[in-house]
């Protein structure tokens, strides 16, 4: 305190020290936060906020063309676009049931593995493997798994007989989007995997075998308690799942393009062909912001719901 | 409502079934994981005439590499492996230094903008990296670093927000006594970085260094978008461009896909535990 009233007096020349002191003492900071600063309000702030710009006008790739101001004439173009419904509708479905559906499977296998038991970090490798494939090859795979006649015809056709033996999986308005979602399913059970595994070390065994003794069956201590004290990291991997799945682009993109029909055309897709094969970067952005304020919306609402009764 | 089960008659037997079950799903469960990936394989081991043979061959039959040394002379197959390692490891290298600047400064000092730094580049790591993409297009382009190796290590690198985060985490947790030891003996901002919180911080720059090398090994979008020239495509993109012009030459395409794979799955073997650690640290701190 008494130090701050000393350097309150404002003579001209304390005043000048203290700047000079401040700027000793920060420079060495600011210097260490530069170079990383620097690229990442280049290459990712600038670009953030240059989209929201772009897509206020009809803009042209083209540096020596003019690019004139549109107001919201690409919003309101996309409120009027019907594939952009369809894109959004695919988004959204796409979105829940790989959510759903890799935190349900994944929960699963974190269940079966989360006792003492022989080959249970084999098991995890092998859980875990998809997960480490970068999305083109296991889309190429699919493609491979998934062509008419392939293996999934085979076993399900051909041995079991519940399908025909020739489906067009990813050229079939109906089995397209479906398959691409199998395809997000299976590549994300392992991380949830690890994530419930996590979770589930966390919940104490003497809760348990208290319920055991008090007669509570299996299945009861897993919806009454298990589950119950599972919701933060429930919570947690519904947002990042969510935002992933949202962004998911590279599948549709090699195996489908978004077609057949749109049956797959998700806001990515559709932003990105917009802006790449029609050169239409104003809309393409517009597009993204949109999705972009899909996204910001969902994880807050994710938030709120799944956060709401933690206490415990 | 809720009756007691009654004790099992012979607990050891519903033991043994128990075991049993959870045998029997867990292994359905990682046959489905991993029969894709050794159709890859085995295919890719295989003659040509064998793919997509009725019944789908797991084992392959009559195995020879020669689908590799045709996937390795075709397409600047191999052009494109020494674009990947050198796009994948200046781009890591730069995220990892210059990220780790930012987690140091942002978890051991306080300085006017240190919030509205942190918590906006926290908040990019919500976006998916294709929203920004048209306009990192138009800025690419004007700055003439398109169809360029160089484009793609600094949109890699500008991708640090995790980076930052992670090593965030660890700096902070770093004894105050050993930087006011430092300060003590005249050792600044730049000194304590690189001679205290550096080397001390190995483990979580092991883990990080990780995690960025297969996010830049594997990225597709951005560098299919960028680049035109085939001698400077990235393995991923290669790749792509071998599936869309040998679709039904299979056995390529695999040798192609399994060469590409190879390094993240065994850098994955290596390293599984800082796998693990990593997106569990974020679970907990989520």
């Amino acid at each position: 305190m008494r130090v701050s009233l000393a350097t309150n007096t404002t003579s001209p020349q304390s005043q000048q020290r203290r700047w000079w002191l401040s700027v000793r003492r920060y420079l060495p900071i600011y210097l260490l936060i530069f170079p990383g600063m620097a690229l990442f309000l280049v290459w990712t702030m600038f670009p953030l906020i240059y989209a929201f710009v772009m897509s206020f006008f009809q803009w042209n790739p083209n540096p020596v063309a003019t690019s004139p101001f549109s107001g919201l004439a690409n919003y309101t173009r996309a409120l009027h676009d019907p594939i952009f419904y369809q894109a959004l509708r695919n988004t959204f479905l796409y979105t829940i049931i790989t959510v759903v559906g890799q935190m349900a499977a994944g929960l699963g296998v974190a269940v079966l593995l989360n006792t003492k038991m022989v080959g249970r970090s084999v098991f995890r490798i092998f859980f875990y493997l998809p997960v480490v494939c970068s999305w083109v090859v296991v889309s190429i795979i699919f493609s491979y798994i998934f062509s008419t006649g392939g293996l999934v015809d085979y076993i399900f056709g051909t041995v079991l007989h519940l399908i025909s033996p020739q489906q067009n999986w990813l050229g079939d308005t109906a089995l397209a989007l479906p398959t691409l979602m199998l395809l997000g399913i299976w590549k994300g059970i392992g991380w949830n995997m690890v994530i419930f595994l996590a979770g589930l070390q966390g919940i104490p065994t003497e809760i348990n075998e208290a319920a055991r003794v008090d007669g509570a069956s299996r299945w009861q201590i897993f919806t009454r308690i298990t589950l119950p004290l599972l919701r933060p990291t429930i919570s947690f991997a519904s947002v990042i799942l969510t935002i992933g799945a949202f962004g998911t682009f590279i599948p549709m993109f090699i195996l489908t393009k978004g077609g057949p029909l749109h049956s797959t055309e998700t806001l990515l897709t559709y932003a990105y062909t917009n802006a790449f094969s029609s050169f239409d970067f104003g809309y393409g952005a517009a597009l993204t912001y949109l999705f972009a304020a899909f996204i910001f919306v969902l994880a807050l609402i994710q938030i709120r719901v799944t956060r709401a009764r933690t206490q415990y | 409502m809720t009756t007691p089960t009654p004790r099992d008659p012979s607990p050891k037997a519903a033991q043994m079934v128990r075991t049993t079950l959870t045998y029997l799903l867990l292994s359905a469960g990682a046959v489905i994981m991993i029969v894709p990936l050794l159709m890859m394989l085995s295919t890719a081991l295989m003659p040509n005439q064998y793919a997509l043979h009725t019944p789908p061959l797991i084992i392959p039959l009559h195995p020879t590499l020669a689908n590799f040394a045709a996937a390795w002379g075709q397409n600047n197959f191999a052009q494109a492996f020494i674009n990947s390692v050198v796009v994948a490891v200046s781009s890591t290298f730069l995220t990892i230094l210059l990220g780790a600047m930012l987690a140091f400064a942002f978890a051991r000092y306080r300085f006017p903008g240190r919030n509205v730094l942190f918590y906006g580049m926290l908040a990019t790591m919500s976006v998916p990296t294709i929203v920004l993409l048209i306009p990192q297009f138009v800025l690419a382009s004007r700055l003439h670093v398109t169809d360029s190796l160089w484009g793609l290590v600094l949109v890699y690198a500008a991708g640090m927000a995790f980076t930052v985060y992670l090593l965030k985490g660890f700096f902070e947790d770093l004894p105050q006594e050993l930087f006011d030891a430092a300060a003590i003996d005249g050792a600044g901002v730049w000194l304590s970085f690189f001679c205290i919180a550096l080397p001390l911080a190995r483990p979580a720059l092991a883990a990080a260094t990780i995690f960025a090398f297969s996010t830049n090994w594997d990225e597709f979008t951005w560098a299919i978008t960028s680049l035109n020239d085939e001698k400077k495509y990235t393995l991923p993109v290669a790749v792509q461009q071998f599936f869309s012009t040998h679709a039904t030459n299979w056995g390529i395409v695999f040798a192609a896909t399994t060469l590409a794979i190879i390094p993240t799955v065994v850098v994955f073997l290596i390293f599984q535990r800082y796998f693990v650690s990593g997106i569990s640290a974020g679970a907990v701190k989520g």
